[in-house]
C-alpha cells in the first residue's frame, strides 16, 4: 500500500461543506504520477471545489489531502495551477509578461523580484502556446483563446509536477483547444500528473488516460475504458438521461461524418 | 474683520477657478478684480513663510502620495466602495476618542477611528459572510448606521459644558491649515510604512490582486496580504480626516487612482501617476482653501482630483473622448480618400488604363456624387498629394476637368484595390460565399486591412491575380509597370 515514491496526490475521506451544507462527501484518491486525469461531473458536481480544497484555499470539514506525500503548504512549490479564465479581471493593469512571470512567484522568495532568468523562462513558455509576439500586449486586448494560453504559459512557468487545471477548455476557439491538449499530452510524457476538470464528455474519452467521477462523491477512478461505462456515467449526470443520450448522438454523428484519428 | 475683503478673496478664487476650467467669458474681468491680491496670495502660499502653509502643504504632499499608492490597489481590487465604508464608519470612533481624554489628542482620535473603521469592515464581512443580504447593501448599511451614530456623538459633544473640543467639526470637511505638528507626524508615519511595503511586497500585491487562487496556489498568504491592504487602508483614512474631512477621504483614494487607470494599463505606472495625481490634488485643495482663509480644505481637495479626472476622461491618450472622437473622423475621413482613390483607379480600369487623366464629371458618376461633392473629395486627394489637377487657371473645378495620380496616390489606389479583392477573392474561395454577396463586406474590410494580414492572404490563395469577378488584382509591383509602360 505504502509505495516509495509518495504518490503526486493522496486524498483520504476528504469532505468539505459551505455553510455546513456538505458539497464533497468522503473522497478517497490515489493518483499515479505520468497520467492525464480528467475530472466529469454535472454542474454543481463539486469539481471546482476539489481543486480549491486540495490547494487549500477551501478548508476541509474532514479528511486529508497529501501531495507527494506531504501536507499541501509545504509542497505548493511542485503544483501548477490554471483557474477558470472568468475568474480574474481581464481589465487588470498588467500585461501578458507580467501574468507569465506570476508563475514564477512561487519560485521567488518573499522579497525578491523576477530576474532575468525567470524572463527567460517566462518567454519561452509565451513561445510554447504561441503567444510570444504579444509579451507586451494588455491582456484585456486578448480573445478567449489567448487568454487561456496565457494562463497556461503561466502554469508552463511554475516548473511543476503536479497540475490543476480548471475547465481549460472553456470558451476557446478548436485551434486553441488542440493546442492545449498537446501541451497537456506532452506534459505527461515527461512523468508530469495533470488533474484537468472537463465539460465536454464527447472529447473527454479521447483526452484522458483516466477519468474521476464525480457527483458530490466519488462514483468512480480509473483508466478511462473501464470508468467510461454507460452504467457510471448515467450514475454520474443523476439518471439525467438527456444529456447522456445527446453524447450518445454526438459521438455516433461524429464517428459517421470523420473516423476520429489516434 | 470686515467682510467685504473676504467676499473679494472668494470671488477672485471662483473666477480663478473657472479659469482653470478653461473659460474665455471671464478673463476680462479678472484684471479688474484681484489680481494683486491673487498673486500676492499666491507667492505667500508658495513661499513657504507661514509654518502652517508649510504642514498644511506637506502634508497634503503625503497624503497625497499615500492614498494614491493604496487607491491604485483598492480601485484595481474593486474595493472603492469598501474604502468610502471604512471612512464613514470611523466617525464614531472620533468622538469616542474625543470623550476619552476629553481633548483633541491625536493619538487617542486615531486609535479611536482605526478601532471604530476597522469594526465596520470586520461587521460588514459578517453580515454578507452569514446571510444571504450581499456585499453592496451591507457596505450600505454599515456606512449610514456608524456615521449617524458618529453624528449623534457629535451633536452630544458639542453640547458638553467643559472640554476643548474647538476644531472637533474639522473633521468632517477637512481644514489642513489646522494640522499640527503630532498629526503631520502621523501622516508621515503611515505614508512612509505604505510606500515601504508596497515597494517591499509589490509582487504580491500585484499578484493577490490580479489572481487570488492563484496566489494561495502558489503558497502565498492571500488573506494576510489582504488584511495588510485593509490595515493601511483604514490608518490612511484616519490621518487624512484632518487634511480632508470624514465624507470625501475616499475620493482621494479613488479618484486620482481612477485617473491613472485611464492614463496607463501597467500597474506600477498606475501607482506613480496616482500619487502624482494625489499629491497635485491635495496641493490644489491646500491652496484653495488657503485662498479662502478659512474654507474647508476637503471639498477643494476633491474638486482638484475631479477635475484632473475630467480632463484624463476628456483627453486621455488611450480612452479620452476628444482623442477617440478625432481618431474617428481621421478614420472615415482615410475612408473618404481611399474610396476616392478607388473610384479614380476603376474609371482608369474601364478604360484598359489607356487614359491617364480622369474628369471630375467620370468620378462624380462613378462615386453617384454631385459635383460639389466630388469638389471637395478631389480637394482632400490634392491636399494629401495623391493626385494633381491638370492646370487651369480660370476654372478650377469645371466637371471636363482631370485629375492625375501622384505615385503615392497610384500606389495608395492599387493597395485599396488590391484589399478589396482579395477579400473578395478569400470569401469566395476559403469561407463559402457567393461571388454576388462578397461586393458589400469587402467594401468595409478593404479599409482595415494590415500589410501583414495581406501578405497571409496572398500565400493562401497562392498569390491570386484575378478576382472572383475575373477583374485584375493589382499587385504594387505589376501595376508600377502598367502604368509606366503606357
Amino acid at each position: 500500500m505504502s509505495p516509495e515514491i509518495p504518490l503526486p496526490l493522496e486524498i483520504h475521506d476528504l469532505t468539505v461543506a459551505y455553510h455546513k451544507k456538505p458539497v464533497l462527501y468522503g473522497i478517497d484518491l490515489e493518483v499515479p504520477a505520468g497520467q492525464l486525469v480528467g475530472i466529469v461531473g454535472p454542474n454543481g458536481a463539486g469539481k471546482s471545489t476539489l481543486i480549491k480544497t486540495i490547494m487549500g484555499m477551501i478548508p476541509p470539514s474532514s479528511g486529508w489531502v497529501k501531495i507527494f506525500g506531504k501536507p499541501y503548504r509545504k509542497n505548493a512549490k511542485r503544483v501548477g495551477y490554471v483557474p477558470q479564465r472568468e475568474s480574474v479581471d481581464w481589465d487588470f493593469p498588467v500585461n501578458v509578461m507580467d501574468v507569465v512571470l506570476m508563475g514564477r512567484f512561487g519560485h521567488l522568495g518573499l522579497l525578491r523580484r523576477p530576474g532575468k532568468k525567470d524572463k527567460e523562462i517566462a518567454m519561452a513558455c509565451l513561445e510554447k502556446v504561441n503567444m510570444a509576439p504579444y509579451a507586451q500586449r494588455q491582456i484585456s486586448n486578448l480573445s478567449g483563446g489567448q487568454q487561456q494560453r496565457v494562463f497556461l504559459a503561466r502554469a508552463l512557468a511554475q516548473e511543476s509536477d503536479l497540475y490543476f487545471l480548471d475547465e481549460p477548455f472553456a470558451g476557446v476557439d478548436a485551434a486553441t483547444e488542440s493546442a492545449i491538449i498537446s501541451i497537456l499530452m506532452e506534459l505527461r510524457e515527461r512523468g508530469k500528473t495533470l488533474m484537468v476538470v472537463h465539460h465536454d464528455l464527447t472529447t473527454a474519452k479521447e483526452y484522458f488516460d483516466m477519468l474521476l467521477l464525480l457527483n458530490m462523491r466519488k462514483i468512480d477512478f480509473g483508466p478511462t475504458e473501464d470508468v467510461y461505462t454507460y452504467d457510471k456515467l448515467q450514475t454520474t449526470y443523476g439518471g439525467r438521461l438527456t444529456i447522456l443520450s445527446e453524447v450518445a448522438d454526438t459521438r455516433q454523428k461524429q464517428s459517421d461524418e470523420l473516423p476520429l484519428e489516434k | 474683520m470686515s467682510i467685504k475683503p473676504q467676499i473679494s478673496k472668494l470671488s477672485g478664487l471662483l473666477i480663478f477657478a473657472s479659469l482653470f476650467l478653461v473659460s474665455d467669458a471671464c478673463a476680462a474681468k479678472i484684471g479688474e478684480l484681484s489680481e494683486t491680491n491673487f498673486s500676492d496670495q499666491f507667492f505667500r502660499f508658495f513661499s513657504f513663510k507661514d509654518p502652517s502653509v508649510r504642514y498644511a502643504i506637506l502634508a497634503s504632499l503625503l497624503l497625497g502620495t499615500c492614498c494614491g499608492l493604496l487607491g491604485s490597489f483598492i480601485v484595481v481590487r474593486k474595493l472603492s466602495l469598501m474604502g468610502d465604508t471604512l471612512s464613514h464608519a470611523v466617525l464614531p470612533g472620533v468622538a469616542l476618542g474625543f470623550l476619552w481624554t476629553m481633548t483633541k489628542d491625536p493619538w487617542a482620535i486615531f486609535i479611536g477611528a482605526t478601532i471604530a473603521g476597522l469594526l465596520g469592515t470586520v461587521v460588514v464581512h459578517w453580515i454578507h459572510t452569514t446571510t444571504h443580504i450581499k456585499e453592496d447593501s451591507a457596505m450600505g448599511i454599515v456606512l449610514s448606521g456608524f456615521y449617524a451614530i458618529g453624528i449623534c456623538l457629535h451633536t452630544m459633544i458639542q453640547h458638553l459644558p467643559n472640554g476643548n473640543k474647538a476644531g472637533l467639526d474639522k473633521f468632517m470637511f477637512g481644514q489642513a491649515a489646522a494640522l499640527s505638528e503630532s498629526d503631520l507626524v502621523m501622516i508621515a508615519v503611515v505614508t512612509g510604512v505604505s510606500l515601504l511595503l508596497i515597494t517591499l511586497f509589490y509582487k504580491e500585491f500585484l499578484v493577490t490582486s490580479f489572481d487570488n487562487a492563484f496566489a494561495s496556489s502558489i503558497g502565498m498568504p492571500a488573506k494576510f496580504f489582504h488584511y495588510q491592504l485593509m490595515l493601511l487602508l483604514a490608518f490612511s483614512v484616519v490621518v487624512g480626516l484632518q487634511a480632508v474631512g470624514i465624507v470625501l477621504v475616499s475620493a482621494m483614494l479613488i479618484t486620482p487612482a481612477a485617473t491613472a487607470y485611464l492614463l496607463t494599463d501597467r500597474m506600477h505606472r498606475m501607482l506613480i501617476l496616482a500619487s502624482v495625481f494625489g499629491m497635485m490634488a491635495g496641493i490644489g485643495g491646500a491652496f484653495f482653501s488657503y485662498l479662502g482663509n478659512s474654507l474647508p480644505t476637503g471639498p477643494f481637495m476633491i474638486v482638484s482630483a475631479s477635475t484632473l479626472f475630467g480632463l484624463a476622461l476628456l483627453f486621455g491618450p488611450r480612452y479620452g473622448i476628444v482623442p477617440r472622437w478625432v481618431r474617428q473622423l481621421n478614420r472615415n475621413s482615410r475612408i473618404q480618400i481611399e474610396n476616392t482613390l478607388k473610384a479614380v483607379y476603376q474609371i482608369r480600369e474601364k478604360a484598359d488604363f489607356k487614359e491617364d487623366g480622369v474628369s471630375l464629371q467620370q468620378l462624380g458618376e462613378q462615386r453617384n456624387l454631385p459635383l460639389s461633392e466630388v469638389k471637395k473629395e478631389v480637394k482632400r486627394l490634392i491636399r494629401e498629394r495623391f493626385a494633381t489637377l491638370a492646370s487651369s487657371d480660370t476654372d478650377m473645378f469645371n466637371q471636363n476637368q482631370k485629375i492625375y495620380f501622384t505615385p503615392s496616390g497610384w500606389e495608395n489606389a492599387c493597395r485599396i484595390v488590391r484589399n478589396h479583392r482579395l477579400w473578395e477573392l478569400y470569401l469566395t474561395k476559403s469561407a463559402q460565399y457567393q461571388p454576388d454577396h462578397v461586393h458589400d463586406d469587402a467594401e468595409e474590410i478593404e479599409h482595415v486591412l494590415g500589410e501583414n494580414i495581406v501578405r497571409e492572404l496572398e500565400r493562401l490563395l497562392d498569390f491570386p491575380t484575378l478576382d472572383p469577378h475575373g477583374k485584375l488584382i493589382p499587385s504594387v509591383i505589376d501595376l508600377k509597370e502598367v502604368q509606366t509602360g503606357q
